[in-house]
């Protein structure tokens, strides 16, 4: 296409003269010439030849060279096909129908070889930047409907996850910026098994497919563990580390997390990023502000993250609001934002507080007016109200709470082949964390379930003197007697009781360890524990800082420990 | 009429080395086409049809411009004005003025 030669031209010219220096000067230069004697055969030719460039005479029998032109044009398409009118017409208006017609240059007689040489260059090159441009321009339409039907995938599977959730309850309005491309505004709202309602607002940064990205694992996460009861600050960390796992550097996600308690009348935030959130109290009227104080989600890793809350009590029809920046960063036809002193001002002249969600909607819609809608609106209320009152298709309020596994017991034994490779302790605690309530606990859960087993398998089973550990040397001496015991050993156990039992207000462990061992006179123990010094019986103390009680059964080889908790909300 | 050169040396040197072999053939071309041309416009004039005097004049005023007959294509090129604005009264006699330019230009091209 580049090539200057080696293109099929198409003359048009009634008379033989004309016809026949066209046809040598062009055949000259290289080129195919096909020639017609008047329009309709050039536009048959053209049809036929699909030739590169159109020479054509004004005027000619049958159809002039305006109609020829026309037709060829049409039939053309958006392929650009150069038209050089040959005339001796020299009127302006002559010339002005030529290119009317189609035309894009002229060659007037007598025909000069060098220009037409000239011209015949210059059109190539033009067609040939005519074709890159439609090769590119075919180009980017593909990349870009390949690029929105990737966006428009990535949409249909956010809103899949995202839209599982309750956000349909009557105590919840929201709004978000109906966009066909996910722009960035993550929305989620879960009931938890103790009956609270867990709501989070986000805002990624960029959008389409690259926030969608870190969309994903932040809704799963967040209804996965939600659903199971954990507590707002483990799936705060959770999402965290996931997102600074998943995310590139810069790219991150501003929100904020609340869990509304309608049956205790109080509610936790955590605000990381957003523009301070509004609580409206509908005794007063008054509007309290909940800044941000954390950095977004996916920029700590897990040690600098901070999870700490801010708790309140709430009242019957108290109001919680939360927006992400383009309510403030809407603009005016005129450029400018809305801004937060107009946002406060929507509250101050509240006058309906059930109208209010409709008033700030109203305003920032208002403002924009047939403004730029250059970001997101992404708006939520969340209203305090009685379990009993609020009603969702999704989840049912009313249900009775803690649904799940709410009372469990299990017996684990270890036998004598196990004791000197096996520890039972990461497994039972792999058990325990995955216990809603239990996992914040598993440090001091660890605590006691080795004292409780080391006691039980050293003392009891091995029947090792405790005694021996209140010198250096005794506690060495201890210690090979114990390793040369546990090679030998042929016989005993150790047995773990656990029984579980989850509340309004939290739970309950209580730990029964057994061994095989013949016991201790454990109310001598008890009676002298406080005066114990030195390598041994710092155990038993500690123990009784942890658990609601410890206490020792017949004759010493049974020990129950109560350990409690409570919800975190 | 015109001070200019019955037939334009450059241009026919331009042709000459252009059409190469083909030359006599271009000539030959052009000499019985305009004898044509010459014939169908005494028809026209005679059946004054203003329409195909003007288009017939137009035709051979640019065969005989690009030959290098610029007086000729002048005279042409009058009767060709004057048939677009309908006037065909003056036309016979710068027919008669055509004819006798063109045998003019056909006796120089033939002493090529």
């Amino acid at each position: 296409m580049h090539d200057d030669r080696g293109l099929t031209i198409l003359v048009a010219d009634d008379t033989s003269t004309d016809r026949l220096i066209l046809e040598t000067i062009v055949r000259k230069e290289g080129h195919r010439v096909i020639s017609a004697k008047d329009g309709v055969e050039a536009v048959a030719l053209f049809v036929q030849e699909s030739p590169d460039i159109v020479l054509l005479d004004a005027l000619m029998p049958k159809l002039d060279g305006f109609g020829a032109a026309r037709q060829i044009k049409a039939l053309a398409g958006e392929q650009l096909v150069p038209i050089i009118f040959l005339t001796s017409l020299t009127d302006t208006e002559s010339l002005v129908q030529c290119l009317d017609a189609g035309g894009d240059d002229f060659l007037s007689k007598p025909y000069n070889r060098v220009i037409l040489q000239a011209k015949i260059k210059a059109f190539n090159r033009m067609r040939a930047m005519h074709g890159t441009m439609l090769k590119q321009r075919d180009q980017i339409i593909l990349h870009n409907d390949h690029l929105l039907q990737e966006q428009t995938v990535a949409k249909q599977v956010f809103d899949n996850i995202a839209h599982s959730g309750c956000l349909d309850a009557s105590n919840v309005k929201y709004f978000l910026s109906p966009l066909a491309v996910f722009n960035g505004d993550v929305l989620l709202a879960a009931m938890r098994p103790s009956g609270s309602m867990m709501v989070l607002l986000g805002d990624f940064t960029g959008h389409g497919l690259p926030a969608a990205i870190g969309a994903m694992p932040l809704a799963s996460t967040f209804y996965g563990m939600a659903h199971k009861g954990f507590a707002m600050t483990d799936i705060l960390r959770e999402i965290n580390n996931k997102l600074k796992t998943i995310l590139p550097v810069g790219v991150f996600c501003c929100a904020t997390i609340i869990d509304m308690n309608f049956h205790k009348g109080t509610m936790k935030v955590w605000n990381g990023g957003l523009p301070e959130c509004f609580l409206y109290r509908a005794a007063s009227g008054e509007v309290e502000s909940v800044r941000s104080t954390h950095l977004p989600l996916g920029v700590l890793d897990s040690k600098s993250f901070k999870d700490d809350c801010l708790n309140f009590e709430l009242a019957c029809d108290d109001r919680f609001y939360m927006w992400s920046d383009g309510i403030h960063e809407a603009r005016s036809v005129d450029g400018d934002m809305f801004g937060e002193e107009r946002l406060v001002q929507v509250f101050k002249d509240c006058v309906k507080p059930e109208a209010l969600f409709q008033d700030v909607l109203g305003k920032v819609q208002a403002f924009i007016g047939e403004g730029e809608k250059d970001d997101d609106l992404s708006l939520i209320e969340i209203r305090m109200e009685l379990p009993e009152n609020i009603l969702s298709k999704s989840v049912d309020f009313n249900a009775s709470r803690g649904t799940g596994l709410m009372e469990w017991s299990l017996q684990f034994e270890v036998k004598p082949a196990s004791f000197r490779f096996f520890d039972p302790l990461p497994l039972l605690l792999n058990i325990l964390v995955e216990v809603p309530g239990l996992s914040s606990h598993s440090g001091e859960l660890y605590t006691i379930l080795s004292e409780l087993y080391n006691n039980a398998l050293e003392h009891g089973v091995l029947g090792l003197d405790s005694c021996l550990k209140k010198t250096a040397d005794g506690f060495g001496q201890y210690y090979s007697l114990r390793q040369e015991r546990l090679e030998k050993i042929d016989q005993g156990f150790v047995r773990f009781g656990l029984d579980h039992k989850t509340g309004d207000n939290g739970g309950s462990l209580m730990l029964t360890v057994t061994d095989s061992g013949k016991g201790f006179d454990h109310q001598l123990i008890q009676s002298c524990e406080l005066k114990m010094q030195g390598y041994c019986g710092r155990g038993i103390p500690l123990l009784r800082g942890m658990c609601q009680s410890l206490e020792y059964l017949g004759n010493g080889n049974e020990v129950k420990a109560l350990f409690e908790w409570e919800n975190d909300s | 009429m015109s001070t200019k050169q019955r037939l334009d040396g450059d241009i026919l040197a331009m042709l000459k080395d252009v059409m190469e072999d083909e030359f006599p053939v271009l000539i030959d071309t052009y000499l019985i086409d305009a004898a044509i041309r010459i014939k169908a416009l005494r028809e026209a004039l005679n059946e004054q049809d203003a329409e195909t005097v003007r288009i017939t004049a137009h035709s051979f005023k640019g065969s005989s411009s690009n030959i290098g007959a610029a007086p000729l294509a002048e005279l042409c090129m009058v009767i060709e004005n004057s048939a677009h604005k309908g006037q065909l009264a003056g036309i016979e006699s710068t027919l008669d003025e055509v004819e006798q330019e063109f045998m003019a230009v056909k006796q120089v091209l033939s002493e090529l």
